[in-house]
């Protein structure tokens, strides 16, 4: 059987990511797309795409008759369903197999066996692979107390509740008594109710300081199951991996080779076929138990491919398509080590709240020993609807340290403008003597607090960036002037004073004034006077400066009234403040006044009302017409002077609005 | 096109003694300008910005686009009299919403922004300015009115404000009122006759008469803010075009009214490559003697001037003491012409003649760079006819149309700053280097030529000549001379545009041209040129 035109059901990078590899075995792609995707990189990289209509995933990406009737109007033999939305649906699985589709994945029934996390680990007991205690209960019957309160005491304090179905920590909780078992129960059992519809959760013993190891594994139809080594992905934020990498730096080789033993019992035990990962947890004293197995491509394989120079994606087609797997990935080796961080659209800092908004610049620049699976480029937007990682950044090296160094250095140096990411804090980490010494858990980042990793940038960085941003703004508009533009700038026979510009940063105004003379650039950034000043270029987009004798080159990309700095300081984002700000709102605030002539002929309000800004307050008419007088500013009406039928003269005043400042 | 090689020795005696002499030149210049600066003082200041309000330099700077540069026009007006330097107002050329504009702001805190009789002088010269190279005007409006005691040198020729500001208009250069304080009795037609007016809400007040006088003549009872507040003015008599509610209000209302005239300048852009010179314009403090009577290579200015420091020279081999020749200044051609050796001489007057025809056939503007002590004179020189020649150069000069530029570099004497396109023969603009002297003659000459007249008279009359009168009287004439050739007295009295350090001369130029390409660049039709 051979695939010769794969559908892939998914979207952003990993839709990127297996185009890629398709494309070098000669087979045809066809990307499917929701609405807000329409513009994404990966609908044009993909031969032929499909549209979903649609936003949210239950519209669009997880729509199995959705992407099957995609598939049956191009063409398509396979489906690749990538890694979340439809990847561990075994009805999906099974809907693909029935229309005659290749599913490129494991069996249904593989996939179902793992679905649920208290059935798998029941498997894997079975098949001899270490499991931690615990204990199940079902949606379907509500605990008693008493009985929940025996079943902690025996798997022993603290007590990890979890979710049976579903990933991504939701529903998850650790006990430390008997006391709050009952309560954390109820609450997790809502939560996995409402997020994957069945309430059914297990009790488990919770592993302090545990590192989150898994083990790759991948089989063929004929039954061959092999390992490709471990992978590490302990640091994690709410229960999501941030940064993984390959090796572990603490599996030695006794322990990996115990790893990867039971990751391929595990994986024989239920027949895989393709590439699925089993994950472990370790714990400090070196002992490892099953947490559960993906059966899908995970969002890290990278890592493996990089260590082992296997393409996992082709190895995933080559088997869907009932090829054996090849010498190459039964006798895998592996050298070097990886790093992948996770790039996310968030305010690390704020809680790690998803951010969305127009990226508008989105540059890493190439180095050797880095790969960036990107599913954004420059001047896309990135919407609430899905999960908000633009990239996964690789670094990989012959040793940790060196993929550590490629990976910071590019993340550092990476040019992300307009919307709030995780780079800071990434750099952060991977700067951080713990986490560059290997000591590194699930807890990591409940120790290192991320606003603590996100290293401001210092004073003079910031002082610099703020005069570059001047400094740019103002080559740009001697660029673009239309006259006397070849005259020196901001030349006086008779100075008077300096030029000025006032940015924000993060809240703050910095105000910067310069003044570029024969004598040269004086500046002074937010009142102090900077030494040692010697420009020598400043264009619209560069700014190549020395400041207090160190020379530096400012890069500068400006969008409206934004200038986002980048430089081997650090980055900001500034927004230039108004010189002229327009008074209107303010200057017609207040009263408001008949414009002319008229009869009230209706009032939209009352005394006392809140209003928003340009909410109808009354109507007017004159001349046959209608003039509707609307609130200049939000407020509330403290005033009414005019009632309906009311005759009234120009510039009379008709109400009175008190001014609300505008909400935060 | 050539490239000048320049000889200058910076490390020479002579190199070092002239920038020294030149640099306590510009010392002082900008001294003076300091204080123009300062307007009424510190107190002053401090009393102005205690209300709120905006000083005239802060007005022009925030109404200008930024980094633009700005050409301040006759900043030592006044020097040396009895109202303060800059004769408490300021003018410039600047660029506002990208269209070069002539500005002129009261200055408040110099007696409230009253008018002297060099304030209106100088407004005077900065609407004629504005006329003559097309350039829309914006007031910035704050003045208490005239100074009364000085009425008489006023009062008539103040009406020529107006006169101007509307003739302006009739010409379609747009005038345009920013009215931050009083512009009351003759002032309130500034807004009046001005296409744009924009009045600061509670500070612009325009009316003919205050309360009081109102009471006087009618008996009625009226405020301020009836008679002429900018709530009234935009609501009830529509005086006010726009209401700003402050003074950034009013300053952003004024560019976008001049965004919105959508200037366009009527002379070709810039065409020829604006590359700096060769060399740098520091060194022109090194070339020019203290000593107007030490002769100088023009080509050294230009050198450290003109683009590329590309000259191509005209006649080179012919009337020698009068440098002739093309090049371009930020871009914008030009011609050149610039005294070698003081002296003009027949045929450096016949070159001149010729030079100047041959640039209005190709609309070329000139540029002339005045160190001239005259026409030669002599017998043999009266014999050939200097006065049909140096009449030929007037002539010339007196009716080229294209823009003329002239630049005092070191000495402007007799019939020479005629010839070299001096005030009387309007050049668009004229500045002077901060050393230059200017007067019918030097200081010393004229001191000799009245010794000698008042000698011959002595003997005439049969009365005896004595001499040391003569010495002392000699002494006190130099003296005079001297202190009335001063740059800063010349300037003073608007007889040019400003005094310049050296080393600006290349951006002045550059904006003065730019200024001149706002109206049609045109030169004088209807006769070939005379080849003389």
């Amino acid at each position: 059987m051979t695939i010769r035109k794969l559908l892939i059901a998914n979207r952003g990078e990993i839709a990127g990511r297996i185009i890629r590899t398709a494309r070098a075995m000669d087979i045809g792609t066809v990307a499917v797309f929701s609405d807000p995707d329409a513009d994404m990189p990966f609908v044009r990289a993909a031969d032929e795409a499909i549209r979903l209509p649609g936003a949210t995933p239950a519209e669009t990406y997880l729509r199995g008759d959705a992407v099957i009737a995609a598939a049956r109007r191009t063409g398509a033999d396979a489906v690749h369903p990538g890694y979340g939305f439809l990847s561990e649906n075994a009805d999906f699985a099974r809907a693909c197999a029935e229309a005659g589709l290749t599913f490129v994945g494991p069996t249904p029934e593989a996939i179902e066996a793992m679905g649920s996390k208290i059935a798998a680990k029941r498997l894997m007991a079975a098949a001899g692979v270490p499991v931690l205690p615990g204990a199940v209960f079902d949606a379907a019957d509500e605990p008693d107390p008493a009985k929940l309160r025996a079943a902690a005491a025996e798997i022993g304090f603290p007590v990890l509740v979890k979710a049976a179905f579903g990933g991504g920590g939701r529903g998850m909780r650790i006990i430390h008594d008997a006391e709050e078992i009952v309560a954390a129960v109820a609450e997790a059992r809502r939560e996995a109710a409402a997020a994957f519809g069945d309430g059914t959760v297990f009790l488990e013993r919770f592993v302090a300081a545990p590192r989150h190891i898994e083990v790759q594994i991948v089989g063929d139809k004929a039954g061959t199951v092999v390992h490709l080594f471990e992978r590490e992905c302990s640091i994690q934020r709410r229960y999501q991996k941030i940064i993984e990498e390959a090796p572990s730096p603490v599996v030695g080789e006794e322990l990996r080779a115990e790893l990867c033993r039971a990751a391929v019992a595990a994986g024989k035990a239920i027949g895989y076929v393709g590439a699925g990962t089993v994950e472990f947890v370790l714990d400090a004293s070196g002992s490892f138990y099953f947490l559960e197995v993906n059966t899908r491509l995970q969002v890290e394989h990278p890592v493996t491919e990089l260590i082992t120079g296997i393409d996992l994606v082709k190895v995933q087609l080559q088997v869907a398509a009932g090829k054996a797997l090849p010498p190459t990935v039964t006798g895998a080796s592996f050298s070097g080590h990886a790093i992948e961080a996770r790039l996310y659209a968030e305010d690390a800092a704020a809680g790690f709240l998803p951010t969305s908004g127009e990226l508008h610049t989105f540059e890493i620049d190439p180095a050797p020993g880095l790969r960036v699976d990107a599913g954004f480029a420059s001047h896309t937007a990135i919407s609430t609807f899905y999960d908000s990682m633009l990239a996964k950044v690789i670094g990989y090296g012959p040793t940790r340290e060196d993929a550590q160094q490629v990976l910071a250095g590019a993340l550092s140096r990476a040019r992300l403008h307009g919307v709030l990411t995780n780079r800071d804090l990434l750099v952060g980490i991977l700067r951080e003597p713990e986490f560059q010494a290997g000591a590194i858990d699930t807890g990591y980042l409940d120790r290192h607090p991320a606003a603590q990793l996100c290293a401001a940038p210092d004073e003079l960085t910031i002082q610099t960036h703020v005069l570059a941003a001047a400094l740019a703004e103002h080559a740009a508009r001697r660029r673009d002037s239309p006259v006397l533009a070849t005259l020196p700038s901001g030349w006086r026979n008779n100075p008077s004073s300096t030029q000025t510009a006032t940015f924000e940063l993060a809240g703050t105004r910095i105000e910067v004034s310069y003044r570029i003379d024969r004598d040269g650039l004086t500046a002074r950034v937010g009142g102090t006077e900077l030494s040692g000043l010697v420009l020598h270029a400043a264009t619209p987009t560069e700014v190549d400066i020395e400041i207090a004798g160190s020379r530096r080159q400012i890069a500068v990309t400006r969008l409206g009234n934004m200038s986002y700095v980048d430089s081997p300081g650090g980055h900001s984002t500034l927004s230039e403040v108004d010189r002229f700000p327009d008074p209107t709102a303010s200057a017609q605030a207040g009263s408001l006044l008949a414009p002319m002539p008229g009869t009230v002929v209706r009032i939209a309000v009352a005394v006392g009302d809140h209003v928003d800004a340009g909410a109808p307050i009354l109507a007017i008419e004159a001349m046959k017409m209608e003039h509707t007088i609307h609130a200049p500013a939000r407020g509330v009406v403290a005033e009414l002077s005019a009632s309906i039928g009311a005759q009234v003269a120009s510039g009379s005043v008709l109400a009175v609005l008190d001014e609300e400042e505008p909400h935060e | 096109m050539a490239v000048l090689r320049s000889s200058v020795d910076t490390t020479g005696e002579v190199y070092l003694t002239n920038r020294k002499a030149q640099l306590s030149a510009i010392a002082a210049l900008n001294e003076q300008l300091e204080l123009a600066r300062g307007g009424g003082g510190v107190k002053y200041a401090q009393r102005h910005r205690a209300r709120g309000r905006l000083l005239a330099r802060e007005r022009i700077e925030l109404l200008v686009d930024r980094d633009s540069p700005l050409l301040e026009l006759s900043a030592l007006a006044a020097w040396g009299s009895d109202f303060a330097v800059g004769a408490s107002i300021v003018t410039c050329i600047g660029v506002v919403s990208g269209v070069e504009c002539v500005l002129i702001a009261h200055d408040p805190t110099v007696r409230g922004g009253a008018m002297n009789p060099y304030t209106l002088r100088k407004t005077l010269r900065a609407l004629e300015i504005a006329r003559r190279n097309r350039l829309p005007v914006i007031n910035l409006v704050e003045s208490g009115g005239a100074d009364l005691p000085t009425q008489s040198e006023l009062f008539v020729f103040a009406g020529k404000i107006f006169h101007d500001l509307t003739e302006l208009s009739a010409m379609g250069v747009t005038t345009i009122a920013l009215v931050f304080g009083n512009s009351t009795a003759g002032g309130a037609y500034v807004p009046g006759m001005c296409d744009y007016a924009v009045l600061v809400d509670s500070q612009a007040k325009v009316f003919l008469g205050g309360p009081p006088l109102v009471k006087m003549a009618t008996g009625e009872d009226a405020d301020d803010e009836q008679l002429g507040g900018a709530d009234m003015h935009s609501r009830v008599s529509g005086v006010a075009d726009h209401f700003a509610v402050d003074e950034v209000d009013c300053i952003r209302i004024g560019r976008e009214i001049v965004e919105q005239i959508r200037w366009r300048k009527l002379g070709p852009a810039p065409s020829l490559p604006a590359d700096e010179p060769r060399y740098d314009s520091d060194e022109l403090l090194g070339i020019v003697s203290a000593d107007f009577r030490v002769p100088f290579d023009p080509r050294e200015v230009l050198a450290r001037v003109v683009d590329g420091s590309r000259f191509s020279e005209y006649k080179r081999r012919y009337g020698t003491s009068l440098v002739t020749g093309w090049a371009s200044v930020h871009g914008y051609p030009v011609g050149v012409l610039a005294n070698e050796r003081g002296v003009l001489f027949s045929e450096e007057a016949k070159k001149a003649s010729e030079f100047i025809l041959l640039a209005n056939q190709s609309d070329t503007p000139l540029i002339f760079l005045q160190n001239t002590t005259g026409y030669m004179v002599g017998t043999q020189y009266e014999q050939g006819g200097i006065i049909k020649d140096g009449a030929k150069m007037i002539n010339a000069v007196t009716n080229s149309t294209v823009p003329h530029i002239t630049i005092n570099l070191a000495a402007s004497f007799g019939a020479g700053n005629y010839g070299m396109s001096g005030r009387a023969y309007d050049p668009r603009f004229m500045f002077a280097w901060a050393n230059a002297k200017l007067a019918v003659m030097g200081a010393q000459q004229l001191a000799g030529v009245m010794s000698i007249v008042g000698k011959q008279s002595a003997q005439a009359a049969g009365r005896e000549f004595d001499s040391a009168a003569d010495d002392a009287r000699r002494q006190q004439i130099e003296a005079q001379i001297e202190r009335e050739s001063h740059a800063f007295f010349v300037t003073a009295r608007l007889y040019d545009d400003g005094v310049i350090d050296p080393r600006d001369t290349r951006s002045v130029l550059g904006m003065a041209l730019s200024a001149a390409h706002s109206g049609p660049v045109a030169g004088r039709r209807g006769f070939g040129v005379f080849r003389m």
